[in-house]
């Protein structure tokens, strides 16, 4: 069993080969089929590839990930596999290009061993919303892994691959990584190609890792960041070594009073939260209470927002061009509605409506505009405060892991991200580490906001903070 | 706000689906929790702010214009549900 990646290389040292690791790895995912993490396996490719990186270790010209084994989001395309986005209506598409993240990570001898389960077009918190059914929790198969990116969570968690990629529009990798005791990483908008992700929001939308050590999330966030020539949306900024390195000086940081506050959170989180508090004020840092006046407007307007943007995402799922087609439709209208009537699950189909709601004449400025407005008043009190201080600190979720089929109503499962959103709001570079074990059983993480494009600062307070206290 | 049925049905044509019987009922019902959790928004005072429309850095990245083919013919039918050589097949619009 490999948790890391120092662990896979420590067996390399010891003369595994690539593909005695990725053997292993397929083993533990047949003997934990009933998380339903993976939608596919790609058994053929992957040990082709694992035969190839084993070629070029012994010519000596192996990349810098040989040996890791990754699994990537079912919404996330490489060419010539299936991708779904875990919808009926993407049935039996296969990409025709590789998202720019899968070629990069694969140039550095990467092994990507399958696609993972998630919530239908990353539209969810339980992964329960998939056509491929529940995801489930590796710590307790009772609970759900969070979502959307459930499967890569709970991939990580229960060490069916060294890491794994998510997407994360208003928490899709934090959450579930709070809910599965792995590491979350959401880097700042603009730093890693959206090109080859199927996409929900796009101006929301990141795609990151999970994984189970600070310095893997460092090192394949590294080699999937920068400039690219199919996303025109990328920041011009170097990215530099990526690498966490020993905390030099005392920090300042901020945290969001009224996150603890609230009658929402769980007392344990609560505590365990003001203990590190206390243990990072004894330390000599300074620790900023900070008031954030538009806490409860977030996900309203995250939900404004998104919808919107999914609305015209998903425009193009019509019938005709790919994917899945109603048998009995008659003419062009039909073969459009029944098509994504039938495709479509209902929470996309909810999203679908609101979204073209808020854009429809009449209500647009209500919604659309009003909405767009808010979000810069939170993103200028988020660089406000960001402006005296380090990071922001908070919970990643107010609650732990919640039984399957436990949270039925919609808004009550959008209330899962109010802590989340935020960054997705605001575009800056966001982390959630674990932090403690409830006495549930279940684990729950701590969630660490950055300046934007300062993803090296960010994983150097998230390493030191790694067993602090 | 009150939301009639008429707007369901508008809303649906816009977005190319369609409710009938208990699905539009539920979708009413889910349309109308959303828009009053939305409607949240309007408590906040944005006199004066200009909307936040883009959340990139960087602006008017151009680039050369080289004629490329991105895609062949074989790839862009590939995933079609119905095709030809040449063309994507829709269902008949006419019956005889």
């Amino acid at each position: 069993m490999y948790k890391t990646y120092a662990d896979v290389k420590a067996a390399m040292e010891k003369g595994q080969s690539v593909k005695d690791i990725l053997q292993s790895y397929l083993l533990a995912i047949e003997e934990r089929k009933d998380l339903n993490a993976f939608t596919e396996v790609f058994l053929d490719t992957a040990i082709k590839k694992a035969e190839e990186v084993d070629q070029k270790i012994a010519e000596g010209k192996a990349g810098r990930l040989a040996g890791m084994v990754i699994a990537i989001k079912d919404n996330i395309c490489y060419k010539n596999h299936k991708v779904s986005a875990s919808s009926k209506i993407l049935d039996g598409f296969e990409s025709i290009y590789s998202a720019t993240v899968v070629e990069r990570l694969l140039a550095e001898d990467a092994v990507i061993i399958g696609r993972t389960n998630c919530d239908e077009f990353a539209m969810g918190s339980s992964s329960e919303n998939s056509a491929f059914g529940a995801v489930r929790n590796a710590l307790n198969e009772d609970y759900v892994p969070g979502g959307s990116s459930g499967g890569s969570a709970t991939a990580v968690a229960a060490n069916l691959c060294t890491v794994a990629l998510g997407s994360d529009t208003g928490g899709s990798i934090r959450q579930p990584a709070s809910f599965t005791g792995t590491i979350g990483f959401k880097p700042t908008y603009g730093r890693v190609s959206r090109y080859g992700l199927i996409a929900y929001a796009s101006s929301f939308d990141q795609i990151g890792p999970f994984a189970n050590s600070v310095d893997d999330v460092a090192l394949v966030t590294e080699i999937m960041s920068g400039m690219d020539e199919f996303d025109s949306t990328l920041s011009s900024k170097e990215v530099g070594s990526l690498q966490p390195t020993p905390l030099k000086g005392k920090l300042k940081i901020a945290y969001i009073r009224e996150t603890l506050d609230s009658d929402g959170i769980d007392p344990e989180i609560k505590q365990r939260i003001e203990q590190l508090i206390n243990c990072l004020r004894a330390d000599g840092h300074e620790l900023i209470p900070v008031s954030f006046p538009y806490l409860d407007k977030m996900v309203p307007t995250y939900y404004v927002l998104t919808t919107a943007e999914a609305s015209s995402n998903l425009s193009r799922f019509d019938g005709v061009h790919y994917g899945y087609r109603s048998k009995d439709a008659v003419g062009v209208e039909a073969t459009y509605t029944q098509s994504r009537m039938e495709g479509f699950g209902s929470e996309v189909k909810r999203r679908i409506m609101t979204g073209t709601f808020v854009l429809s004449h009449g209500y647009y400025d209500a919604y659309y505009s009003k909405g767009q407005k808010v979000r810069r008043l939170i993103q200028d009190k988020t660089n406000e405060i960001l402006a005296k201080s380090d990071v922001i600190l908070l919970p990643t979720s107010p609650s732990t892991a919640f039984k399957l089929n436990s949270v039925k109503e919609p808004i009550q499962m959008y209330l899962q991200d109010i802590y989340t959103v935020q960054a997705n709001l605001t575009g800056n570079p966001a982390i959630s580490l674990p932090i403690g074990l409830h006495p549930n059983g279940m684990p729950f993480g701590l969630q660490l906001i950055g300046n934007h494009f300062e993803e090296k600062k960010l994983l150097v307070i998230s390493a030191y903070l790694n067993d602090f206290c | 706000m009150e939301i009639t049925d008429e707007l369901i049905d508008h809303i649906a044509h816009l977005s190319r689906l369609s409710f009938d019987g208990v699905e539009r009922v539920n979708i009413k019902k889910d349309m109308e929790n959303m828009i009053s959790f939305m409607g949240q928004l309007s408590e906040i005072d944005t006199e004066g702010v200009e909307p936040l429309v883009f959340m990139s850095t960087e602006f008017n990245v151009l680039r050369e214009d080289i004629p490329l083919t991105s895609m062949s013919h074989e790839e862009a039918l590939l995933n079609a549900p119905k095709k030809d050589t040449d063309y994507f097949r829709i269902p008949k619009v006419l019956s005889k």
